[in-house]
């Protein structure tokens, strides 16, 4: 083993490892919020999106991601808002 | 009024039976009559922790079945009068606890306790469900930890809508941070969450900080809950946190590195924490 390896090896013990409580903390805070933001919505929501999809394809050839399912909660009722973009072809 | 508590924490083996088994000591150490039930059928471990592993004869799904009277199943526990424990049973069947079943247990308890404390499972399955179904406060044990942290986000989410109170549009339940297995040293180090980190990401009232410790595996061992254990900070600790959940003002501990490098040098008992 080289002296220079050495040495380098002996200043990688030295040293301190990377400090990660941040990382933690940012992670979290964009998993927490992300999981809030869900924490309303009904779990009907998502089969819901793929049955309205299954029927629109039925009919248009539309991308997947095209369908957008959303509930608004609002005081004393609920939006359910759809929002479906068609391909220019089908116009 | 009888006031219920459940331990919580979605996530394993963050301390909720430990937490309940000392919470429980404290209450009646301070002169409330208090009751602890054992929420996580199958998996029995509260009467480990509580030392009355071999004076168990019947259990919480014994009384909802009617096998036995709530009377028959207390264990009175050996250190302190006033404390009584409520056995989980061993069956495998899922279905054992029902909402009408730990609801007439509630009830029946709530004629003579003052306090009672339900350690929930882990998980959110139905004794989990049901252990917070009925309370008027919960103790959220998290680590400082990126898993622990996050459920215990999603607890704080079912706590606030999937009990009575919420369900009946009542004043909501009363939310407590416990932080356990706490770190100084490597929070001072920057390898673990910090307390201020955990609060500000879960925002509710901090309870506590339970210093990691080897007072808590001892206290296991023996059987003789950790709060029993005076001379142990993790033991002080937990007295600290049943004051202030009485509303005593009680300066947080144990949060703060101790001393200098030097005098860890010279303080080998001290090196042996971790």
């Amino acid at each position: 083993m080289s002296i220079a390896n050495k040495i380098s090896r002996i200043l990688d013990y030295l040293k301190r490892p990377e400090k990660t409580s941040h990382f933690a903390k940012e992670r979290l805070q964009i998993i927490i919020a992300h999981e809030r933001g869900m924490r309303d919505k009904p779990d009907y929501l998502a089969a819901l999106q793929k049955d309205l999809l299954d029927v629109i394809a039925k009919y248009v050839a539309i991308d997947k991601e095209a369908v957008k399912v959303d509930l608004e909660r609002k005081e004393g009722f609920s939006v359910l808002e759809l929002n479906v973009t068609l391909p220019d072809s089908t116009l | 009024m009888t006031k219920i508590i459940v331990i919580t924490s979605g996530k394993g083996g963050v301390g909720k039976t430990t937490t309940s088994a000392s919470f429980a000591v404290g209450l009646a150490g301070r002169g409330f009559k208090t009751a602890v039930i054992d929420f996580d059928i199958g998996l029995r471990n509260l009467d480990l922790i509580m030392g009355c592993e071999r004076r168990v004869v019947y259990d919480f799904v014994n009384v909802i079945r009617k096998e036995a009277s709530l009377n028959q199943a207390l264990i009175r526990d050996k250190h302190i009068k006033d404390l009584f424990i409520l056995p989980a049973s061993q069956t495998r069947d899922k279905d054992a606890l029902t909402l009408e079943g730990v609801a007439a247990v509630l009830e029946e308890l709530s004629k003579t306790f003052d306090y009672i404390v339900c350690d929930s499972p882990a998980g959110i399955e139905r004794g989990a469900q049901l252990a917070m179904y009925f309370a008027d406060s919960a103790i959220v044990v998290t680590n400082p930890e990126v898993s622990s942290v996050r459920d215990s986000d999603r607890m704080l989410g079912l706590l606030s809508s999937k009990t009575k109170r919420a369900e009946e549009g009542q004043p909501p339940l009363t939310e407590h941070l416990l932080l356990t297995r706490y770190s100084p040293k490597r929070v001072a180090r920057g390898d673990m969450l910090s307390l201020a980190d955990v609060n500000e990401i879960l925002a509710i009232p901090l309870l506590g900080v339970i210093p990691e410790s080897q007072a808590v595996l001892r206290a296991s061992n023996s059987g003789d809950p950790v709060i029993l254990d005076k001379e142990s900070d993790a033991g002080q600790a937990y007295l600290d946190a049943v004051g202030r959940f009485l509303g005593e003002e009680i300066p947080h501990r144990f949060i703060e590195e101790k001393g200098n490098w030097l005098k860890r040098i010279f303080n080998l008992k001290e090196r042996e924490t971790v």
